[in-house]
């Protein structure tokens, strides 16, 4: 323990040459693809590039889908936040397991197994179209469901997170004092893990926000319907480039802006 | 720029790896011509021990790029003769190029065609789910002309972003129709089912050749070119559903 407090201060004092030399490439190697960036953008264009159809009707449908498939996960991810945090059932490191499959898993690989499974003849897709004639992929819909499928596990780690480590003792309290459970969840739980619920909704979000590889594969790409900022992106940086740039540029801004409200509401807490 | 750079450095990798005794000779083929030139690679090694072809796939524009940043490269076969033209106009071509293979368009559909779709004249039903490759992809554009010449205005689903994909999403029957190319369907044949797109509106893609001047291997190259062009060669890409060339 001492030893490692002592090579602790002399490294403070002065660290490794080598190591300064390779955190410094890795600091560049972040910096110089947004440099890049930056230097294709055609300033004086930019207005009238973010006023294009394509470009708003991607922003429109951005904002739509990534808003909505944030509070469909909250909707059912912050409940199996709960019983994960919660319920000792069996097979819970399993189901643990699962909900992290999407962090990992390659998006277009999501986005297939959500065609095979919601596709027009997939398990759960065909009877849903005998059923009622609805299609989930080329839609709106298919777009949500995309962006869902790989945001949620963001929300449901950082409230299960949250959960687990929120002392019982508060709820023990409530309960004690009268309260039911639905009561307790609501005026005890929830006000508790407020900073995690919070920047866990923000994380979904702007995953949901850059989500590409399961939504071009399960939803397809169409202006207006399913088109959103990244598969704009994808498609006009082979046809129009400087739309490419002007979205890339329009979502590097939307990261930042996300960066500062989670330095505020959760990463000062650390 | 830079990136063909690295490409160069990749591909520079790739020909030092191979074999030292034969010749080697560095071909650049667009992606969607795989399958034909594995077998001219194998049929073409049978003939020649001599040559080891070393294959090189990729997007004509990437391959395009390589070449440009002075990549190795023999021979390049292309899909886009405005590609080739501007590997001719930087003054890199031994000789000009030639036209070695076609492709023409289809109708995928999935197998026993469950919307019955006809011909173009369905790509404006509202109620059938359709795909196109995107403008800019060639199989795109090659379908709005198509569909332009049949006077039909598309009302798609999906604007995918390259030909295999939109196929997949045929194959799967999530969409009851888009457009590909002839030799996508004749290699799934297994699993999608085609309409034909009548001669008058289907546009033709072709495929230039040509050696690489500064190759250094030009004779070794020509050689390849001419077995492309020959009857082998061309015997192997119509196999596959390429046009050969007039």
């Amino acid at each position: 323990m001492s030893d490692g407090t002592a090579s602790r201060r002399r490294g403070t004092r002065r660290p490794p040459i080598l190591l300064v030399m390779l955190g410094g490439f890795g600091l560049l190697f972040l910096l110089i693809p947004l440099m890049g960036l930056l230097g294709e953008v055609a300033w004086s264009d930019l207005p009238e590039l973010l006023g294009r159809p394509v470009v708003v009707d991607a922003m429109r449908l951005s904002l739509l889908s990534s808003v909505a498939a944030t509070l469909l996960a909250a909707v059912i991810g912050v409940p199996l936040a709960w019983l994960l945090a919660k319920v000792d059932f069996p097979g819970r490191s399993l189901v643990r397991g699962l909900v992290l499959l999407p962090l990992v898993l390659p998006p277009v690989v999501g986005g297939a197994a959500l065609l095979f499974a919601l596709g027009r003849r997939g398990v759960v897709g065909g009877p849903l179209h005998d059923l009622t004639g609805l299609v989930l992929p080329f839609s709106i819909w298919g777009v949500v469901i995309a962006a869902t499928f790989v945001s949620m596990p963001f929300l449901v780690i950082t409230v299960e997170g949250a959960l687990t480590a929120l002392d019982d003792r508060y709820e023990w309290a409530g309960a004690t004092l009268g309260a039911g459970r639905w009561t307790v969840l609501r005026r005890v739980t929830l006000p508790l893990i407020a900073p995690s619920l919070g920047a866990g909704l923000i994380l979904t979000w702007a995953r949901a926000l850059g989500e590409f590889g399961a939504t071009i594969t399960f939803a397809g790409n169409l202006q207006g319907r399913t088109q959103t900022l990244p598969l704009a992106v994808f498609v006009a940086l082979e046809s129009d480039r400087a739309i490419a740039v002007a979205l890339s540029l329009l979502m590097v801004l939307v990261a930042l802006a996300v960066l500062i409200l989670l330095r505020n509401r959760w990463l000062r807490s650390l | 720029m830079k990136r063909g750079v690295l490409s160069v450095l990749g591909i520079a990798m790739l020909v030092s790896c191979s074999s030292g005794e034969r010749t080697e000779l560095l071909v650049s083929a667009a992606a969607s011509l795989a399958d034909g030139f594995i077998a001219i690679e194998a049929a073409y090694e049978e003939s020649h021990p001599e040559v080891d072809v070393v294959l090189n796939f990729g997007g004509s524009s990437a391959l395009r790029e390589q070449i440009l940043a002075g990549a190795p490269t023999g021979v390049f076969a292309s899909a886009n003769e405005t590609i080739m033209n501007d590997v001719a106009a930087a003054g890199l071509l031994h000789e000009p190029s030639q036209v070695f293979a076609t492709n023409r368009l289809a109708i995928a559909v999935p197998e026993g065609n469950p919307a019955g779709v006809a011909g173009l004249e369905d790509f404006d039903r509202p109620e059938l789910l359709l795909g196109l490759c995107a403008r800019g992809v060639p199989c795109g554009d090659f379908a709005r002309t198509a569909l332009q010449r049949a006077g039909v205005t598309p009302v798609v689903d999906t604007d995918e972003p390259n030909v295999r994909a939109l196929l997949t999403k045929v194959e799967l029957g999530d969409l009851d129709a888009g457009i590909v190319y002839v030799t996508d369907v004749i290699a799934r044949s297994s699993v999608v089912d085609s309409v034909v797109i009548p001669d008058e509106f289907n546009p033709t893609a072709r495929y230039p050749i040509a050696v690489i001047a500064r190759s250094g291997a030009q004779d070794t190259a020509t050689k390849f070119v001419s077995f492309v062009l020959g009857a082998e060669g061309q015997a192997v890409l119509a196999d596959r559903g390429f046009g050969v060339h007039e």
